[in-house]
């Protein structure tokens, strides 16, 4: 494929990312902090989230799976994965995270497994799509080809 | 185009870190804010690293911190070394807020929190303590873009310090700080006041830390001693400033000083009687070794006092003393309490305290000083120890607050008014035995409760009264601890704190804002929200339409004169995002911003319908909407709503008219920052 393929194909994922509600513009600014001097900056932030994110999901079923549940201590760990979805721009990640908290003011166990399950699944999809997105991008860079600017214009 | 140019062309490209000659925290160098020195504190690795990185992408100088004790560490062995810390709020080792308190009592640096956590309550505890300033999370880097403003602010307030108030010396420093406003070299540019050169402290580094002149006195250890044994001779209640001065003889000591030092000493002493009802001893041996105590440093109570009379004794010192006579270390990460709340601790008793008693009954009197950091409830026992061994060693100023309280909070203690203090001692019970003064002993290992002092905060505190009660205790405590500008600074609850201001203005309805706030204005003046909107639109991404749209749109709400304060306050913070949906409701409502609410409203249509359930996106998507246009209006609305948005001070005048305090300016500082005041 060739280069000005490759990058309509990015321009089109990426768009698509951010309509169907992946992303937010929260992950545009980071791409933004791009630059040279750290041209693997969002891949590197990324793989972050995720090894992260993986604790923390971790944690919280071994939390949720206790004879008597932490509330708060769900909550915080929901709390984190808030803040830190939030941070790359895992708009749905994010929201699920919203949800999860209520729930657990509430309480409510069965709310709480079932939105860790929805979590999680989030989780692997938007980790699913960026790695697309990712190696996309190291294909157009292999072909001498930039990365255009989002600009979301649609 | 590459993305690498987004970058590039946004940011200039100058050496931000290293090469500044920010080397003493000189906030006035040619390329500030370039070369600020950041803390950032986060537990969370991604934020922390995207942090970092928009950090210096703002040409800051970074330092990242996991936790809050490392960073407590961090700062205290570098006591210039920092010019702002932001933090997260929810961290596990340590809660954001104490740590909070903690460098507003040690450091008197300008703390940001922020979070994931937009809840007002969590926002409000945000200014309670005395943050500057609180972030959503994500942050956005047109949010951190303007961070340095507080720092030059709390550098400002430092100058303008209460101490004098109304003194020609200190409009004279003042002039002489703004003059000299452009050295570049460190903070000790203050100490070229006259103030200054009375100041014994070497290490006083938070005075001069932002390269502003600061040239208030500080008072040091044998400084106070001096002025104790002035008092002492003169017996307490024939002390009166100009004999103290005579017989303190200190050259550059103007009676000024001495006179608002002997208001502080005098509420100090009122506080430990008050207290001390519960503790005769205190009372009796504090009021009779006032000297002993104050004055000698042998005991590590008492040399806690002294500095902490000083209130600018470095943690260091106040280290040294606490680990000799106390013999504790004083290294305890957690501790930094000890040290630095004794230090707090007396600088509350000392000059620090700003307000004299009469003073006291204003509204500045307690609250200027980080309001909230010593907000009892966040202070755990041990460290309130800490703080009670030097406020005990202090003299048991007034132990209003039961032993109890002080241990909770080591801010309380700093308060010194409320001279939690002895309290504080819960932990240090064993140091404050020692205490000669043995005030505290009894009562220090006592565990004070916090509703006790706050209690006694509260009822001691006049000003508070007026904003709120709650303030008031964080005032206190936050008193002793801001040496520098303590009281002004912090405790004022400007709703013009820009940071603040922006969640609850914007995701609060009006009346909260003005509640907040107490701003007659009812909008309070959101600096940040709208340096962050406004930057964020244009730049933010290329959806520079859009983001106008949402500030249109924000602003429409705002004017429409809160007929779309319906607004939540999740919209709010997330301008981007929300508010379109919001501007879709209000269209109608909006009619000021005119055409380009329906547009963007319009826009948002498509975009709820496009994305029912990601209202964010529609932003994404029809950001064709015209920015331009949009912008113009933006801007006049904009303005139209705030056009105090930098008028902090008139602000504060007019909450502090309508709370029918009367604006002791010199006092208080209002810096808008600093919202601990915030009336509620």
């Amino acid at each position: 494929m060739e280069v000005g393929q490759m990058q309509r194909q990015w321009i089109d994922y990426t768009r698509s990312l951010f309509i169907e509600g992946f992303l937010d513009a929260q992950f545009l600014q980071l791409e933004q902090l791009q630059d040279d001097n750290n041209p693997d900056f969002v891949v590197e932030v990324v793989s972050l989230f995720f090894q992260d994110s993986h604790k923390l999901l971790n944690d919280l079923t071994v939390a949720l799976d206790q004879k008597s549940v932490d509330f708060k201590m769900v909550d915080a760990h929901v709390h984190q994965l808030k803040g830190s979805s939030s941070s790359i721009g895992a708009q749905r990640v994010k929201n699920c995270c919203i949800a999860f908290r209520n729930l657990c003011e509430e309480q409510n166990i069965d709310g709480c497994l079932k939105c860790l399950h929805q979590v999680k699944q989030e989780c692997c999809l938007v980790k699913n799509k960026l790695e697309t997105l990712f190696r996309l991008e190291q294909q157009i860079m292999a072909a001498g080809g930039s990365i255009p600017l989002m600009e979301l214009s649609f | 185009m590459n993305l690498s140019n987004v970058k590039g062309s946004t940011m200039s490209t100058p050496s931000s870190s290293g090469s500044h000659l920010r080397s003493t925290g000189d906030a006035v160098s040619d390329q500030f804010p370039a070369g600020l020195r950041v803390l950032v504190v986060d537990d969370d690795p991604t934020c922390l690293m995207i942090l970092e990185k928009m950090l210096k992408a703002c040409l800051y100088e970074v330092t990242k911190c996991k936790c809050a004790e490392a960073a407590l560490e961090l700062l205290r062995g570098n006591k210039n070394g920092f010019d702002i810390v932001i933090s997260d709020v929810h961290m596990p080792d340590m809660d954001g807020f104490k740590l909070l308190e903690h460098i507003g009592l040690e450091m008197d640096l300008p703390v940001i929190m922020m979070s994931a956590d937009d809840g007002k309550h969590v926002v409000m505890k945000g200014v309670t303590h005395g943050a500057c300033d609180y972030l959503i999370k994500p942050v956005r880097i047109e949010a951190l873009k303007n961070i340095w403003q507080h720092v030059v602010r709390k550098r400002k307030t430092g100058w303008r310090d209460p101490e004098q108030s109304g003194s020609i010396d200190e409009g004279d420093r003042q002039q002489k700080v703004s003059d000299d406003a452009d050295y570049s070299s460190s903070a000790n540019e203050g100490k070229s006041s006259k103030k200054r050169r009375d100041e014994e402290e070497d290490a006083d580094e938070r005075d001069d830390s932002s390269t502003l002149k600061k040239p208030r006195v500080v008072w040091s250890v044998e400084l106070h001693q001096q002025f104790m044994a002035a008092v002492n001779q003169l017996g307490i209640d024939k002390a009166v400033p100009k004999k103290i001065l005579e017989l303190m003889n200190v050259p550059g000591l103007t009676r000024e000083n001495v006179a608002s030092h002997l208001q502080k000493y005098r509420l100090y002493l009122r506080r430990l009687s008050g207290v001390s009802q519960q503790q005769n001893n205190l009372n009796n041996s504090f009021m009779n070794p006032q000297d002993p105590t104050f004055g000698s440093t042998s005991i590590n109570g008492i040399d806690l006092q002294a500095l902490s009379v000083a209130g600018q004794l470095p943690a260091q010192s106040l280290a040294k003393l606490q680990a000799a006579g106390l013999g504790r270390s004083t290294a305890k990460p957690v501790m930094s309490m000890p040290l630095v709340e004794q230090r707090n601790l007396f600088s509350f008793e000392s000059p620090k305290l700003r307000f004299g008693e009469g003073q006291m009954q204003h509204l500045n009197t307690n609250k200027p000083i980080n309001l909230l950091h010593g907000i009892p409830t966040n202070m755990e026992p041990k460290q309130l120890a800490n703080l009670h061994q030097s406020a005990q060693s202090l003299g048991n100023l007034n132990m209003r607050i039961n032993a109890s309280v002080a241990q909770r909070s080591p801010l309380l203690m700093q308060m010194g008014q409320s001279q939690p203090r002895g309290q504080m001692i819960g932990e240090n019970g064993s140091h404050v035995n020692q205490l000669p003064t043995s005030l505290l002993q009894p009562t220090v290992p006592n565990r004070i409760s916090n509703g006790v002092i706050r209690n006694g905060i509260a009822s001691s505190s006049n000003i508070n009264a007026a904003y709120n009660q709650v303030p008031q205790s964080s005032s206190f405590l936050n008193f002793p601890m801001n040496q520098t500008n303590e009281m002004s600074v912090r405790s004022f609850p400007l709703g013009s704190h820009p940071g603040i201001s922006n969640i609850t203005t914007k995701g609060m309805l009006q009346e909260e804002v003005t509640s907040g706030i107490k701003g007659s204005s009812g909008f309070v003046p959101n600096y940040d929200i709208f340096n962050e909107l406004q930057p964020q639109k244009s730049q933010d991404w290329d959806l520079t339409t859009a983001g106008l749209t949402y500030d249109a749109t924000q602003h429409s709400n705002h004017v429409q004169g809160n007929t779309d304060v319906s607004v939540s306050p999740s919209v709010l913070v997330h301008p981007g995002f929300t508010s379109i949906q919001q501007t879709g409701q209000n269209r109608d409502t909006t009619s000021s911003m005119g055409k380009d609410m329906f547009s963007i409203g319009e826009g948002m249509d498509q975009g709820n319908l496009q994305n029912i359930s990601q209202p964010q996106n529609p932003l994404l998507v029809d950001n064709s909407v015209r920015v331009k246009a949009e912008r113009v209006p933006d801007a006049s609305s904009q303005t139209n709503f705030f056009p105090e948005q930098y008028g902090q001070e008139d602000l504060m005048s007019a909450l502090l008219k309508q709370e029918g305090i009367g604006l002791a300016e010199n006092e208080f500082d209002f810096d808008g920052y600093s919202l601990d005041n915030i009336p509620v």
